[in-house]
């Protein structure tokens, strides 16, 4: 055959694949891969304490909950993964049928508020849903006492909320459980007709009562810390409806060992580790939530745990992780 | 096989190389497989859920949505492009090399800076409130997402058209005046007819990439198609109806590409003549240039401006804290992985264009259509389908970087296809054929005729391949080697949670690394259109 430019280029790129093929398939069959839904800046530091202390190297996957949550599906039997560590129980439930069982008494160092009773997942941190508002243009006598006082008119086109997050789908799943599908979807309803502006994420909606795009909005407690921390005058607060009002629905985020993994005893170590005081003192103050575990005192700024536990509605946090029923909801009214 | 060699010119030509066809057949695969995915997946559902899936109204809302943006966003860019492709080539504007440069510049910024920037402007701690005690309203939807799209998209329209004005025969310009044509009726009958495979190629890129794109749409919270898509994955993990839509989404691209194949079909603009092609006698400003300036510089302001300052911005409130180290490594991935996929890409871009000149055909605009369906297909579609074939064939290269590079450059191969067309169609076959005449092989003949020439054109390709592998993410995040850190990892996984100030630095890297590339692509497009000159 002649010189063919076209034959020596196809050449060099067949040789390029298969020399890229075998990087980056080194790693070590004993270092413990962890998913992680949860931002870098908080898991970072915990996960280099982590390495310290137990000898045990890791790698990371950062990117959203429910996207690693859509990979792990599809990774299904042949993840790499040893463990996830998600933002929300709606993903931790989603994923049941890819985690392994925990050891039976795992769920029991945990607080019971926060308990998993199915056993496959633990929580790592806890939170509350809250109303965050405008100081500038909300009295405190304006405020709702109810979550369902949203859909009134003077609340009209004030209101954000993030259907596709998962702490409003796992509150969403919690109405549908205390009042039924018919009210919750009435609620929805409701909203919808009162013009609630539609946001992406927590942070989006804090960032849009500051801006003053929207008075109100339904968000998890602590990332309102996070701005008042650096910025006293932050014209934002939050507040809870009266006690027991679904509105005040508590969360978790939490950790499972994947059943694929052949590294299960190091990934035990791991969630152990998270359930350290020291890793639960370090995630409450970095991050403005809850220790899940007693005799951890958590940030300053947050309200105590039992007078949260006091208000908040009673809800089996088990059930919060079948979304199905949550997401047909939300499609049927055209959220999603 | 008959098929092929006759479909071109019968007889005359031999049949195309067999690196020909096996490229042509690995980007049959590659960009198919995604596809093949989304079937499996879609038709996963109980028919019933399925007859409710396919035919909500809301399909059709995200249809509209979709198609209202892409037009905004062609609307917009053309409206900056073309009259700045203009005024660079034809017109007596001072320093028009900097004016290239910065209206190219804007590529390097990615999509979800542009879009943090315009929202920047408003907002509690935005310009307009800190800078001048003024709040404005904020910039959403529509007019939001396709103002943020359009500017740093219009740069591929620019590009494209300032190449198609410099490759321009001014001799027919100059018949259609010495006919008695005034100046608005050669610009409309002679120009604008010349410019429109350009124009139309470039709507196709960004177009497509309208359609696919993400980032800045969530954040314009603006309800198109991949939105919706993203949000099934995300907020619903729901893979069946996400497939669908994405089947959907294919079909509109594909529609985008028949409509496109169809306006441009057989024309020439080719010289036909002999002789060195002159240059055109450059049209004087005058008190023009005021306005020309104007624009310029809002153009520019708001491109590129706008997100440096709101980096700087965040940057300001987080320098301390920078790891110079990681920061480094990132961009020493980002580097490789970008420099390895550009030349991957363009090797495989260029016996698809060969293919699709010399020996045109079906299989050869088959092949043509498929690479711009990778391109055109959502990056999580085409993510989870990688994820779903690699464990299924070939579970040992699973997160990979073999399977990411693969990836990427089917993604991409639709970038390079362009420049390497229209180099190629201004060289034409006739130093090759002169070649063949003096006795050398056909495959000689091309690599000392024709491949020195391709140089240029195919640098400036892989370049604009590299900028978008540094700013790509939904690829990038999905099938990387976990542990593994491209600047545009970093940015995601420290915006996820709203940390702006982490991010910065990394975002602000990926707009320096990719300046500097810009200026590049311009240097070796300015080599090749001197060399054309002289062809």
């Amino acid at each position: 055959m002649t010189f063919a430019p076209g034959n020596l280029i196809a050449g060099r790129f067949a040789a390029g694949i298969a020399l890229a093929l075998g990087l980056g398939q080194m790693a070590a069959a004993d270092t413990l891969t962890i998913y992680s839904g949860r931002g870098e800046a908080l898991v970072a530091p915990l996960i280099a304490q982590f390495e310290a202390e137990t000898g045990i190297k890791t790698d990371v996957r950062y990117g959203s909950t429910s996207e690693m949550a859509a990979l792990l599906q599809e990774e299904g039997t042949n993840s790499p993964a040893d463990l996830f560590w998600a933002q929300d129980a709606g993903a931790l439930g989603a994923l049941a049928p890819v985690f392994a069982a925990l050891p039976a008494t795992e769920n029991e160092k945990v607080l019971e508020v926060f308990r998993d009773p199915s056993n496959k997942w633990v929580a790592t941190s806890g939170r509350t849903r809250v109303l965050v508002y405008s100081t500038e243009r909300v009295e405190p006598a304006n405020l709702p006492a109810k979550i369902t006082d949203l859909t009134d008119a003077k609340y009209k086109g004030r209101v954000s909320w993030a259907p596709t997050n998962g702490g409003f789908q796992a509150f969403v799943t919690a109405f549908r459980l205390t009042h039924g599908d018919e009210a919750a979807k009435a609620w929805l309803e409701g909203m919808i007709a009162n013009d609630a502006k539609v946001y992406k994420n927590n942070g989006t909606q804090i960032d849009a009562v500051a801006a003053g795009e929207v008075d109100f909005a339904l968000v998890n407690n602590y990332y309102l810390g996070r701005y008042t921390a650096k910025d006293a005058e932050f014209p934002v607060d939050q507040t809870n409806f009266e006690a027991g009002d679904i509105g005040n629905l508590v969360l978790v985020a939490g950790v499972g060992i994947v059943e694929a993994s052949d590294n299960k005893e190091n990934a035990q170590k791991f969630i152990d580790y998270l359930l350290s005081p020291a890793a639960q003192q370090f995630i409450s103050l970095q991050g403005y939530e809850y220790p899940v575990t007693p005799g951890v005192i958590p940030h300053a700024t947050l309200e105590s745990l039992d007078a949260v536990q006091a208000i908040s509605p009673k809800v089996d946090v088990n059930q919060i992780g079948d979304l199905e029923g949550t997401l047909a909801l939300l499609r049927e009214v055209g959220l999603l | 096989m008959t098929g092929i060699a006759t479909s071109g010119r019968a007889g005359r030509r031999p049949r195309p190389q067999l690196a020909l066809l096996l490229a042509a057949g690995l980007v049959g695969v590659g960009t198919c497989l995604p596809a093949l995915y989304l079937v499996i997946r879609a038709f996963g559902a109980e028919p019933a859920q399925l007859a409710e899936i396919v035919f909500r109204a809301r399909n059709l809302m995200l249809l509209g949505n979709t198609l209202a943006l892409v037009a905004l966003v062609l609307a917009i860019g053309t409206l900056i492009a073309l009259p700045m492709a203009w005024l660079v080539t034809r017109s007596d504007l001072r320093a028009r090399g900097l004016v290239t440069f910065l209206m190219a510049l804007p590529l390097a910024v990615p999509g979800y800076v542009m879009a943090y920037a315009l929202l920047g402007l408003s907002g509690y701690y935005g310009f307009a409130r800190e800078w001048f005690g003024v709040s404005l309203p904020p910039l959403h939807g529509l007019w939001g997402a396709a103002l943020s799209l359009s500017l740093y998209t219009f740069p591929y329209i620019f590009l494209n058209l300032r190449a198609a004005f410099l490759g321009m025969d001014p001799g027919l310009e100059e018949s259609a005046a010495s006919l008695g044509r005034g100046r608005a009726e050669v610009m409309r009958h002679v120009v604008l007819p010349q410019l429109k495979p350009a124009l139309i190629s470039a709507w196709l890129v960004v177009g497509l990439y309208v359609i696919g794109d993400f980032g800045a749409i969530a954040l314009m919270r603006y309800e198109v198609f991949s939105y919706a898509i993203y949000t099934q994955y995300a907020g619903a993990f729901d893979r069946t109806y996400a497939a669908w839509l994405s089947l959907m989404l294919l079909g509109v691209a594909a529609l985008a590409l028949f409509a496109q194949a169809r306006l441009t079909r057989s024309r020439r603009f080719a010289r036909v003549g002999t002789g060195v092609q002159r240059r055109v006698r450059p049209v004087r400003l005058g008190y023009w240039a005021v306005a020309a300036w104007g624009w310029i510089l809002l153009v520019s302001l708001a491109a590129l401006g706008l997100p440096l300052a709101v980096l700087g911005h965040w940057m300001r409130r987080g320098i301390g804290e920078i790891d110079w180290a990681m920061l480094a490594q990132a961009a020493v991935n980002s580097g490789i992985a970008g420099a390895v996929v550009a030349v991957l890409t363009v090797a495989l871009a260029l016996p698809v264009v060969l293919l699709t000149l010399r020996w045109p055909g079906r299989f050869a605009s088959l092949t043509d259509r498929l690479a711009w369906m990778g391109y055109a297909t959502p990056p999580l579609a085409f993510g989870l389908a990688m994820v779903f074939f690699t464990l299924a064939v070939i579970p040992f290269a699973y997160q990979s970087h073999g399977v990411l590079i693969f990836a990427w450059v089917m993604t991409f191969l639709a970038l390079a296809l362009g420049p390497l067309r229209l180099a190629l169609m201004q060289i034409g076959m006739r130093p090759e054929e002169a070649a063949r005449a003096l006795g050398a092989g056909p495959g000689a003949a091309f690599a000392r005729v024709t491949a020195p020439q391709l140089k240029g054109p195919m640098v400036a390709a892989g370049l604009l391949v590299f900028i978008a592998v540094v700013k790509e993410l939904p690829l990038n995040w999905m099938l990387a080697p976990t542990g593994w850190r491209s600047l545009s990892t970093t940015v995601f996984g420290r915006t996820v949670e709203g940390m702006m100030t982490e991010a910065a630095p990394y975002a602000l890297a990926i707009i320096v690394f990719s300046a500097f590339f810009v200026g590049l692509i311009l240097k070796y497009e300015g080599v090749d259109r001197k060399e054309s000159g002289r062809g």
